[in-house]
């Protein structure tokens, strides 16, 4: 097959890419080294985020897709409409939770606010004398690496994979690959999350660690994602380690447990100190977690930009290529909004949000 | 005093010395001690002995434990095909 398009990268964000593409029209030859990356590593809640107007974009439209995608993708996806709750712990959270309700409302985003009473009868696992919450019922879960999988499989004959590295992008957009082979298409499309600055040195993207663990299997201890309210708060810090309350009810019964977020450090390690502070903020909320028994822990680099929005459209001046990657602790959710993005700009066609906010000229011109 | 400890594994009787983990009473019990069968049926068994393999879950009273990190409690009710 002779691809219109190459695609390096088949995470969650380059197989969304890959699916929009060859639903244009085009075929697509996928490029993975299978060194893996965050997609088999995060959490894949489907969640809006409303940090700002442009994330509130991408997450909304990307949300609004998995619903769409849902009824279809098999079951291994592990698809799951249960809905997040924002924890407020005080009277200062829940003011926070109504102005997020504003925010989403403005948005079209369905919400509703739950005092103490009706958080308690909602979650009776979470300690007593929380503030209350605001439930978002059209957010999700799924299982990231099978959906990924489930989306390069939508494409048929007009998808390819080949599994090699791409060592380099020569300045015409030839791509070398590690046996020494070349590969060339008219459009290339880099999506291969932390190791785009192995190709692009010049793209503004930092490692930013995340630990997770999962418990054996508890059926209904929660129902929802939980998250705490003052998750927005410490998630965005660029600076210094950060942990915040973040559970998540698996299909299969166990609770998976984040988050931590760490700068400047590649090493995979497991650390203790990270995961005790994490457990026990998690602790803070649902006190019963700490009869339950741990299977795994392990850690993952999310892909951050200076802004924390993706960087989606054409590289400023490199010849051919496109770019789908920065995608920090949300690629999961905005998955489909990415490549719903990429894949209209790619054809000449408006998208269905404004593009600017992504555009990568802007951060280069910065970086 | 007594130096034993009667539990059920699976409804039947089992009877340990006191002090003794639920690993070793599985053992005990006779045949591999299989705590469990993984996803595609496999049986498994205590490995490790000491919380890091996890190839010992059980349900110990309704709720899921370790067997090499549980001891064993007069009239504990352990399942296996958990
Ligand atoms: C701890 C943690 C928790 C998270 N929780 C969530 C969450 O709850 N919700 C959410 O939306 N997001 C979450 N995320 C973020 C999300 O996982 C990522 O944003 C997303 O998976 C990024 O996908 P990607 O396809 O861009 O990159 P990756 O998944 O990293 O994929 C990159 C791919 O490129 C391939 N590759 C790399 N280099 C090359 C090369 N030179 N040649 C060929 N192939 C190459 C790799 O093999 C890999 O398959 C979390 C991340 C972490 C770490
Ligand atoms: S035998 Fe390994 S965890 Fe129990």
């Amino acid at each position: 097959m002779d691809a219109d398009v190459i695609v390096i990268g088949a995470g969650i964000v380059g197989a969304a890419c890959a699916h929009a593409l060859a639903q244009a029209g085009r075929r697509v030859l996928v490029l993975d080294a299978r060194i893996g990356g965050a997609t088999g590593a995060g959490m894949g809640h489907l969640v809006v985020m409303d940090d700002n107007p442009a994330e509130l974009a991408l997450s909304s439209h990307s949300t609004a897709q998995w619903r769409a995608l849902a009824p279809r993708m098999s079951k291994d996806c592990a698809y799951s409409a249960c809905g997040t709750l924002w924890i407020a712990a005080n009277e200062e959270e829940m003011a926070e939770a109504e102005r997020k309700q504003q925010r989403l409302r403005a948005h079209g985003i369905e919400s509703r606010l739950l005092d103490g009473a009706a958080l308690a009868r909602a979650e009776p696992a979470l300690r007593n004398g929380l503030a209350g919450a605001l439930e978002v019922p059209g957010d999700g879960i799924l299982y990231a690496p099978n959906a990924a999988r489930w989306l390069l499989a939508q494409g048929g004959d007009s998808v390819r994979i080949e599994h090699a590295k791409v060592d380099a992008i020569a300045d015409d957009g030839t791509l070398r690959l590690a046996d020494g082979s070349r590969r060339t298409a008219s459009q290339i499309v880099l999506a291969n999350g932390i190791e785009a600055t192995a190709l692009c040195p010049e793209l503004p993207i930092r490692p930013k660690k995340g630990h997770l663990l999962i418990t054996d299997r508890y059926p209904d201890t929660v129902h929802h994602q939980l998250v705490e309210l003052g998750y927005v708060t410490s998630a965005h810090h660029s600076d210094g380690d950060s942990v915040a309350f973040n559970v998540q009810p698996r299909p299969t019964g166990q609770l998976l447990i984040g988050s931590s977020r760490q700068f400047d450090t590649t090493d995979p390690a497991v650390e203790a100190p990270i995961l005790a502070r994490m457990l026990q903020r998690a602790l803070d909320y649902l006190p019963g977690l700490a009869d339950l028994t741990a299977v795994r822990s392990w850690t993952g680099m999310r892909a951050a930009t200076p802004n924390g929005l993706p960087l989606l459209g054409k590289h400023p001046w490199r010849e051919k290529l496109w770019l789908a990657v920065g995608h920090e602790g949300l690629g999961v959710t905005t998955a489909p909004g990415s490549a719903h993005l990429l894949a209209a700009l790619m054809n000449g066609i408006d998208p269905e949000f404004d593009e600017a906010p992504y555009a990568p000229r802007g951060l280069l011109e910065t970086a | 005093m007594s130096v034993t400890t009667l539990l059920h594994i699976d409804g039947r009787p089992v009877r340990v010395k006191a002090g003794s983990s639920v690993a070793a009473a599985l053992h005990v019990n006779g045949g591999m001690g299989v705590a469990r069968t993984s996803v595609t049926g496999e049986p498994r068994a205590p490995f490790c002995g000491m919380g890091v393999c996890q190839e010992c879950r059980v349900r110990v009273d309704g709720r899921r434990m370790l067997a090499c990190q549980t001891v064993c409690a007069e009239g504990m009710q352990v399942e296996t095909s958990a």
